[in-house]
């Protein structure tokens, strides 16, 4: 059967000043097909997708829809095409419940009424087999709620087409699997769906075709059924990359920080930790798996002295004088001045490791700036540390001096992560490093954190990919609505599956 | 599918779009500025020739009478840049901090105050240059209370502080207009101006001194923000409570400090005004220019060095203003819409500095196929 074209884009250009986002992208969307994008961080993916949903106009270069030449200078116009695209940062109105928030906007002609509009909505959610309540509000819903208002938010609108910029990020496996689901039932429907995803095995699950993005220009569309990882990987980074996490076996392994019992509140009074007990050691990388939002954040905060314990101990031997020190209820600098060399990665990487409107040097200050009796600054160090790092870590960037958010996010989290290091920590903790990074800077993450570890840090790490933390880790802990609910060492043979931790 | 056709249809490509430039030198934005100011001559001169009949270049000939006309009107100018410039830069510690001090008004009022009440009392008693010195200190620390307030409700209870400072700005003038009514003994509510110990002219020039000192304050100011431990601490605590945590840097701590400096910097411009310029007080001697101090701090991108700059626009266009209502005897609104009509060019000009318009080439790209 001839397939039929949805969506086609010819010698699509678009610069940015100096910076060429993409350049001549030819690409071609079927009727009834799910066709996944691949490619680095800032490889020009979410550019294109902006480009057809109509927040950024091409330089140059036509697009198709349904055969014809389109114009697409808004988002409106976009849903004229019948083209919607979910975003990865959503654009909900927190107060206002589901429905309102699907309905709002649309202009069709027929007088404000909540019950034709629910109806409706329902009708969509039945077909497709969504699941969600369409009177809660946005701001008691999770991540995953949110994001099925958005696809409800394109569907209402009438889409044919729709674009999901990295939709799984932010998703447990569970919640992917139903997304999934939902997609597939959207492909027999005869909608043309376009994903970007980082993940080669929702690839490998999901799509029909791939289209492969390099430095923004199209390499190539693929079948997915006649492709491997393998392949894909190395069309997208341009050279052969090894998809193995090489572990060491830990040296000597000794009891660096011992954490026991700790216990806190949230603002609201709502126990966020409960009871969590674990020894992180030298030399060994101890893993920390759990569905996000299960006290990861809080635990690793209250460690760093930024969350408040109503209980609990953290104790840290120090490796140089030997004695054990307790780091409850210190503050960041009090844990700086009693010598105890702690680095932590949060969560947040521009809204807290890193200040986004200032430059490489002077966010490589943020963690030094103090040292040094003078009341000025010297940036000196923190100079020849940037220029350093940008080497080492091959980050890309036009300069020092450029504004970290003007990085893409892998490069920004190999600023931070390297900043942290060069602290030569003892204790290094980092919450999901690789959230959001392509696989080639992923791997650079996870190779850093194994030297780490092989120089005698303690390395302590929060992953939700589980086939990861299987990889990487030498020990595992599991953490379940803010109690830990089991440990598993790793066995020499490396024969755990994600199954035993579930 | 036919009626999308024809729904689609409707949707042309429009002849032009906004692309945001990659990076901007400094020369560029440069010509984007004059071309600005430029065209709002050109609009202005219009404007001016359809109301009044006047020749639009007389009318601007008078905005340079009106500034550098005479060597007064020069040493006014610099005065009034001085004043304006020095509250710009007492609220720019404050504003890169995202403390949003709209008290400047107030704090320069209150210094002032204390200086009126220092001369009034202790003017006679003691030699000129020690009382000078010492009023000089406790104008600066009046200011520095009257700002601390505001900072330590904002960090202890998390207090709106723009309301806070606005309000204190009216307490402030009260406070001014209790003085004087206390003091004037002949129910006139004036309070006669105190020569005997009041800043001296250097050189014979009075507003010398002023000058002079607002000129080492933008300087200090400058390297304060820019290049001491302070400065960079203002400067996260600014962008991200969160990231200031994280690195251990006391955010309450930095509030408090940081709105002692700009209040301090207000009482020091409250005593240019009180000791070294009027010698007396009324509520009305700040004048509204701590709220113009915020734009001149903002369209400067709190940068002090660029502040210069835009005190000098800001008063440059005022005392034109006023030289071309009194030379042609028109009204002043005349003036004001000259003034407006540039002001919004010049801010306007900042979205081409940053994008740029792109045509699209239709034709050509035919040609190429």
């Amino acid at each position: 059967m001839e397939k039929e074209i949805a969506l086609e884009l010819r010698h699509i250009t678009k610069t940015f000043g100096s910076v060429v986002a993409n350049k001549d992208v030819d690409l071609t969307l079927y009727k009834g097909e799910i066709l996944a994008i691949l490619g680095e961080n800032g490889s020009g993916k979410t550019t294109l997708m902006n480009m057809i949903s109509g927040i950024y106009t091409p330089d140059d270069g036509q697009i198709f829809v349904n055969g014809e030449e389109a114009f697409i200078n808004s988002p409106k116009d976009a849903f004229t095409y019948r083209i919607g695209m979910i975003h990865q940062h959503f654009k909900l109105v927190d107060v206002f419940s589901a429905a309102e928030n699907i309905v709002l906007g649309v202009k069709d002609g027929t007088k404000f009424n909540m019950r034709d509009y629910t109806k409706r909505i329902t009708e969509i959610t039945e077909k497709y087999g969504f699941r969600i309540d369409l009177q809660k509000k946005i701001h008691e819903m999770s991540v995953s709620e949110k994001q099925t208002v958005e696809i409800l938010k394109v569907l209402y609108r009438g889409a044919d087409i729709l674009i999901l910029d990295e939709p799984t990020a932010v998703l447990t496996p569970q919640e992917t699997s139903k997304l999934f689901d939902v997609l597939r039932k959207m492909r027999e429907d005869g909608k043309s769906i376009i994903i970007i995803t980082h993940k080669m095995h929702e690839v490998m699950s999901i799509s029909d075709r791939v289209a492969i993005i390099r430095r923004g220009e199209h390499i190539a569309t693929v079948e997915t059924a006649k492709t491997d990882e393998n392949a894909l990987t190395e069309m997208m980074v341009g050279k052969k990359v090894s998809l193995n996490i090489h572990r060491s076996e830990p040296e000597n392994p000794v009891d660096r920080l011992i954490v026991s019992g700790l216990s806190a509140k949230n603002s609201e009074g709502v126990p966020v930790l409960d009871n969590v007990s674990f020894t992180a050691r030298s030399g060994e990388i101890l893993g920390i798996a759990g569905i996000a939002g299960s006290g990861q954040r809080e635990l690793l905060e209250a460690i760093a002295g930024l969350y408040r314990l109503d209980g609990g101990d953290i104790t840290y031997n120090d490796p140089a004088s030997g004695k054990a020190e307790n780091l409850r209820d210190k503050t960041p600098i009090q844990i700086r001045d009693l010598g105890v060399r702690l680095s932590f990665v949060p969560e947040d990487r521009l809204g807290m490791g890193l200040v986004g409107n200032m430059d490489i040097i002077d966010n490589m200050m943020l963690r030094s700036y103090k040292s040094g009796k003078s009341a000025f600054l010297d940036r000196k160090p923190s100079r020849e540390l940037s220029d350093r790092l940008v080497t080492g870590l091959e980050v890309v960037t036009p300069s020092i001096t450029t504004p970290v958010r003007k990085l893409s996010g892998g490069n920004v989290q190999k600023i931070l992560v390297g900043r942290e290091i060069s602290s030569s920590p003892t204790v290094l903790m980092a919450a999901y490093p690789v959230r959001g990074l392509d696989i080639n800077s992923s791997y650079t993450i996870y190779n850093l954190l194994n030297k780490q570890k092989e120089s005698g840090v303690a390395v302590i790490f929060v992953g939700e990919d589980l086939d990861v933390l299987v990889e990487l880790c030498d020990r595992i802990i599991v953490i379940n609505g803010g109690r830990d609910r089991g440990r598993q060492a790793h066995d020499k043979g490396r024969n755990r599956t994600a199954d035993d931790e579930g | 599918m036919k009626k999308e056709n024809a729904i689609t249809r409707f949707i042309k490509e429009p002849p032009f779009h906004f692309v945001k430039r990659g990076e901007v030198t400094k020369k560029h934005a440069i010509l984007v500025r004059v071309c600005a100011i430029a065209a709002a001559l050109v609009l202005s001169a219009l404007i001016i020739v359809i109301l009044t009949g006047k020749n639009p270049f007389a009318v601007y000939g008078q905005f340079f009478i009106g500034n550098f006309g005479t060597p007064r009107r020069i040493w006014r100018l610099l005065q009034g840049m001085a004043i304006l410039l020095g509250l710009a830069l007492a609220v720019t510690p404050a504003f890169k901090m995202k403390f949003w001090n709209c008290g400047a008004e107030g704090q320069a009022l209150m210094g002032g105050l204390v200086g009126a009440i220092m001369m009034y009392n202790l003017g006679a008693s003691m030699p000129l240059p020690l009382f000078l010195i010492l009023t000089f200190i406790v104008c600066a620390l009046a200011g520095a209370v009257w700002a601390v307030i505001p900072a330590i409700f904002k960090a202890k209870w998390n207090t709106n502080e723009t309301l806070f400072t606005l309000m204190l700005n009216y307490i402030a003038i009260r406070l001014v207009s209790f003085f004087v009514m206390w003091v004037s003994t002949d129910g006139s509510a004036v309070l006669p101006p105190m020569d005997s110990c009041a800043m001296p002219a250097l050189f014979g020039q009075s507003y010398l001194f002023n000058i002079l000192l607002v000129t080492i304050l933008t300087a200090a100011l400058y390297i304060y923000l820019k290049y001491s431990k302070h400065g960079y601490e203002i400067s996260v605590v600014g962008e991200s409570e969160n990231t200031a945590r994280y690195i251990g840097i006391n955010v309450k701590s930095v509030i408090i400090r940081t709105m002692l400096v700009s209040g301090a910097i207000c009482g020091i411009v409250g005593f240019l005004l009180v000791v070294s310029t009027d010698h007396t007080i009324n509520a009305n001697t700040v004048g509204g220019q701590g709220f113009t101090a915020i734009m001149v701090s903002w369209l400067a991108k709190f940068n002090p060095l660029y502040m210069i700059l835009t005190s000098f626009l800001l008063i440059f266009l005022k005392n034109g203003a006023s030289q071309i209502s009194t030379a042609y005897r028109i009204d002043s609104s005349i003036s004001d819409i000259v003034t407006a009509i540039i002001l919004f060019f010049i801010i306007g000009c900042e979205f081409f500095i940053q994008f740029k318009i792109q045509f699209r080439h239709r034709e050509k790209k035919g040609e190429n196929k």
